[in-house]
């Protein structure tokens, strides 16, 4: 193995979406030695895939906006599992860090008197969303990107972090890993630690996701002893590509819903009227008429149904497919075109007219696109602080999609940019703080590093063993069919006993050819991550036994008051086992509970 | 359907060849899936960079049957059947390994790119701009820098020596963005000029007819910065100034001279 090289700053920030470059733009600015470690070129994390905007309560469309209608909307899309106190900073501070954006050359939609334009979107009460057309991702994501060069921020680009790494006492001491280009192992000595890692998409098949998505942040907080929590809580967006195949799963924006477009059946019904929910029944639209006048007035008529927060039309979607109404390859029809001109959907919608123009030959602005479930995110994950985003292991921060406790059991669309803004600054300040208040430099134990590399090595020396590919096909098979959308207890207990074969085999792997740039060799030490991860979602859901947001229990179809009480909160042993308690979910104030109770109109 | 021949370019910096692959044919498939179908079947060790697989990343550029594309948006029922699927890296960035090029040239143009230095926000502390002022800006900013604009341009194309003179299409279109920014107060028309080298390119267009997101790099862009830059550098009160201080137009070769340190950094891998 090639000498390895280690670099010493205050803050080191894994994962280079918008959470991690924001906290780590707070870092620099604050004057520590920072550095972000990325597993892409800058620039191309996740991030750049999000399309209809970020959700922050600037009042610039509909006045009457504000953020207490805002922290009201996010905690009942949630359904009231979310941490009170991260919905209330979320809501308050989100205006703030988008004007922010605007001065560091960010280029929003304008009104027609020139400030920052907002949309509709699923659960949000008003247009909240400010956004450039539907590729509002990649402006974030660029924007935060130039900030942080011209501030000279570290960036240590296609770099795979392995591991966290621990001190004597206890606390996060750094990291160890290595360069793709070259395979060379590479190791971090840092007073603080950020994981801003993104998702785990990639262990399902049919996902938005991009590689990357491996929950490498979930898994390493967990190796490291930190809190996981509501990991059963995962995002499947109701609009996903469904054909051609090579495409299933991408992203179809809910822009397109927020903009006019409307869900058909194979029948040509809007059959999203027949699945309105009680709990939000006073605010949705019960016929075409007035869900149609919503989009001009939305003081005087209910939202359309399409518009209901995402694990609503998803279930909806998964059930007109099952009962024989989808369309010719397994989704639903997702209609604009016969709504609003073409002119129209090419301005609002760019991104999504090139896509199914050039990947699936459809014209969106004449036909109608075929749309299905596709997972997305997950509203579960490390367990923080929701005024640091400290993890419950000294000296580590978490923010963004690795984080939980923002979104509760659901998210609604639009909340995940401004929460990567949001909690990714309170994690640079945090992280920060800490590493100003930690002395001495940390030491990394010799011993502990040379077994990481050892073990993601190991792969290289064997003679014979399975080919990481295949356990990876095998694996995202699995949890599509087992643990996917509508979940039950047979199928959960039987993806147990599935993992432990996938664990055994992922340990007995080969590789071929050399450490430099070796993508069956990255994918093998991607694996071990995806595998915890799937684990904790599977316990999760065998534990959580009732329907809640993001994750539906076939065999528990209604929500239980009591576990809307709780996180399932997952914790790894010294021993490497595996334990899940519910604990209960922090207390709100009577003056924010007030704000729920309070009638919709 | 049958099979296709996918032709790809396998090496590292020491050299390289074409290596055939036959693969089934699957309807509906772009490039980027049959290149991940070798590597989950005989090539398990070919590299290719990827991220989104739906044109937004702008990861996955290549020279495919020899014109620079994005492999995620190259359907393989456009490519000409029967015969074999040419898969190249691009050739303006030296190789790593197979398909991926290092690009660390771009994110050092990147970083002398000086930021948005923004006037002073309204009396309620936020800034106005109207959507038409904006349009030009916003079209520069689609930009998904996946750098075949780079890969493309014959300056730097076979001419390694001129990527210490030129910043390219890519960051041409990022100067425009900024000087037409509606709220910036800084003025890049020298920097643009000398540093830059915005002098060397003659129009060919070759960037504007690659770009994945048909930017019109060329027509907005570059034209406009070239004007801009010539505005300012037979402006008779500058030309006046530069008189009364003796200067007079520098080569691009000494405004290199003179420009921040070029070598390299941290955003970048060690490439052994």
């Amino acid at each position: 193995m090639p000498e390895i090289t280690t670099h010493e700053f205050d803050v080191v920030v894994i994962g280079a979406g918008g959470a991690g470059l924001r906290a780590a733009i707070e870092a620099k600015e604050r004057g520590l030695r920072t550095a972000v470690v990325c597993k892409s070129l800058l620039g191309k994390a996740h991030t750049v895939m999000a399309e209809g905007g970020a959700a922050a309560a600037m009042g610039n469309v509909w006045p009457e906006d504000n953020w207490q209608v805002h922290f009201r909307d996010t905690m009942r899309g949630g359904k009231m599992l979310n941490n009170w106190r991260m919905a209330q900073l979320h809501a308050q501070e989100a205006p703030d860090r988008i004007y922010e954006l605007e001065r560091w050359g960010a280029l929003f939609d304008r009104t027609a008197d020139g400030r920052i334009l907002q949309r509709d979107f699923g659960g949000h009460r008003y247009a909240r969303l400010a956004h450039v057309g539907d590729r509002t991702g990649l402006e974030l994501i660029r924007t935060l990107q130039q900030r942080a060069v011209a501030l000279d921020v570290d960036v240590f680009m296609e770099c795979k972090v392995l591991r966290l790494v621990k001190d004597a006492e206890g606390r996060v001491s750094g990291a160890v890993g290595y360069w793709r280009p070259t395979g060379e192992p590479v190791a971090f000595r840092a007073k603080a630690v950020v994981l801003a890692t993104g998702s785990v998409g990639k262990s399902w098949l049919y996902t938005s996701n991009s590689w990357e998505s491996t929950g490498d942040g979930h898994a390493m907080a967990l190796w490291a002893g930190a809190d996981l929590i509501d990991m059963e809580c995962v995002q499947f967006h109701p609009t996903g590509m469904v054909w051609p195949l090579s495409v299933r799963g991408i992203l179809v924006t809910e822009g397109v819903r927020g903009d006019g477009g409307v869900l058909r059946n194979s029948e040509g019904k809007r059959f999203m009227f027949d699945y309105i929910p009680a709990m939000f029944a006073a605010e949705t639209a019960d016929n075409e008429a007035e869900a149609d006048r919503w989009y001009e007035d939305h003081i005087n008529n209910r939202r359309p149904p399409e518009l209901l927060p995402r694990d609503e039309v998803a279930r909806s979607i998964n059930s007109e497919v099952k009962n024989g109404r989808g369309s010719p390859h397994g989704g639903v029809f997702l209609d604009i075109a016969t709504r609003r001109t073409p002119e129209y959907i090419r301005r609002r919608l760019p991104s999504m007219y090139h896509q199914f123009k050039e990947l699936a030959g459809v014209d969106i602005t004449v036909e109608a696109m075929e749309v299905g479930p596709t997972c997305h995110y997950i509203m579960g994950g490390i367990r923080v602080d929701a005024d640091t985003e400290a993890t419950t292991v000294p000296g580590l921060f978490a923010a963004g999609e690795v984080a939980a406790g923002l979104h509760g059991a659901n998210r609604l669309g639009g909340n995940s940019l401004s929460d990567l803004l949001v909690f990714g600054r309170r994690a640079g300040v945090a992280a920060s703080d800490y590493a100003e208040g930690r002395s001495a430099t940390p030491v990394l134990d010799s011993t502990e590093v040379d077994a990481v590399l050892a073990e993601a090595d190991a792969p290289f020396a064997r003679s014979e063993g399975e080919s990481p590919y295949d356990v990876h096909s095998d694996l995202q098979k699995m949890m599509q069919e087992l643990v996917g959308i509508i979940r039950t207890e047979s199928e959960l207990v039987q993806a147990l006993g599935e993992l432990d074969k996938l664990e055994d085999r992922a340990g007995r792997l080969k590789v071929q050819g050399g450490r430099a740039y070796n993508p069956g060799w990255n994918l093998a030490t991607d694996l071990p991550a995806m595998l915890s991860v799937s684990r904790t979602v599977t316990r999760g859901a065998l534990e959580r036994r009732e329907s809640r947001g993001g994750h539906t229990r076939d065999d528990y179809p209604t929500a239980d008051p009591e576990l809307g009480k709780v996180n399932f909160v997952q914790r790894e042993g010294t021993d490497g086992s595996l334990s899940i308690a519910p604990e209960p979910i922090p207390a709100m104030p009577p003056e924010l509970q007030a704000l729920l109770q309070e009638e919709s109109h | 359907m049958g099979d296709v021949t996918m032709r790809v370019w396998r090496g590292d910096p020491e050299g390289g060849t074409f290596t055939d692959y036959a693969m089934p044919e699957v309807e509906g498939e772009v490039v980027l899936d049959v290149i991940h179908r070798i590597q989950a079947g005989p090539a398990p060790d070919l590299a290719c960079r990827w991220n989104c697989k739906a044109g937004k990343c702008g990861s996955c550029s290549a020279e495919i049957n020899g014109r620079p594309r994005l492999m995620c948006m190259t359907r393989m029922d456009e490519l000409p059947a029967g015969e074999p699927v040419v898969v190249a890296p691009m050739r303006t960035f030296p190789i790593i390994r197979d398909l991926v090029t290092d690009v660390s040239f771009n994110f050092e143009v990147a970083r002398r790119v000086p930021p948005l230095a923004p006037r002073a926000p309204e009396a309620d502390g936020t800034h106005r701009m109207m959507q038409q002022d904006i349009d030009r800006g916003q079209e520069f900013r689609k930009c998904i820098e996946c750098f075949l604009c780079q890969d493309v341009c014959h300056v730097i194309r076979d001419h390694e020596e001129n990527k210490q003179y030129f910043a390219g299409p890519r960051f041409f279109i990022r100067l425009m963005e900024l000087e037409s920014h509606p709220l910036d107060t800084d003025d890049r028309r020298e920097l643009v000029r000398q540093r830059m080298g915005v002098g060397f390119c003659n129009i060919t267009k070759c960037c504007t007819e690659v770009c994945p997101e048909h930017i019109k790099i060329t027509d907005n862009g570059i034209i406009p910065l070239k004007e801009r830059v010539v505005d300012s550098s037979y402006d008779p009160v500058a030309w006046l100034g530069r008189k009364i201080l003796r200067r007079t137009k520098r080569t691009a070769a000494e405004a290199a001279a003179g420009a921040p340190d070029y070598q390299g950094s941290t955003v970048s891998a060690p490439i052994s």
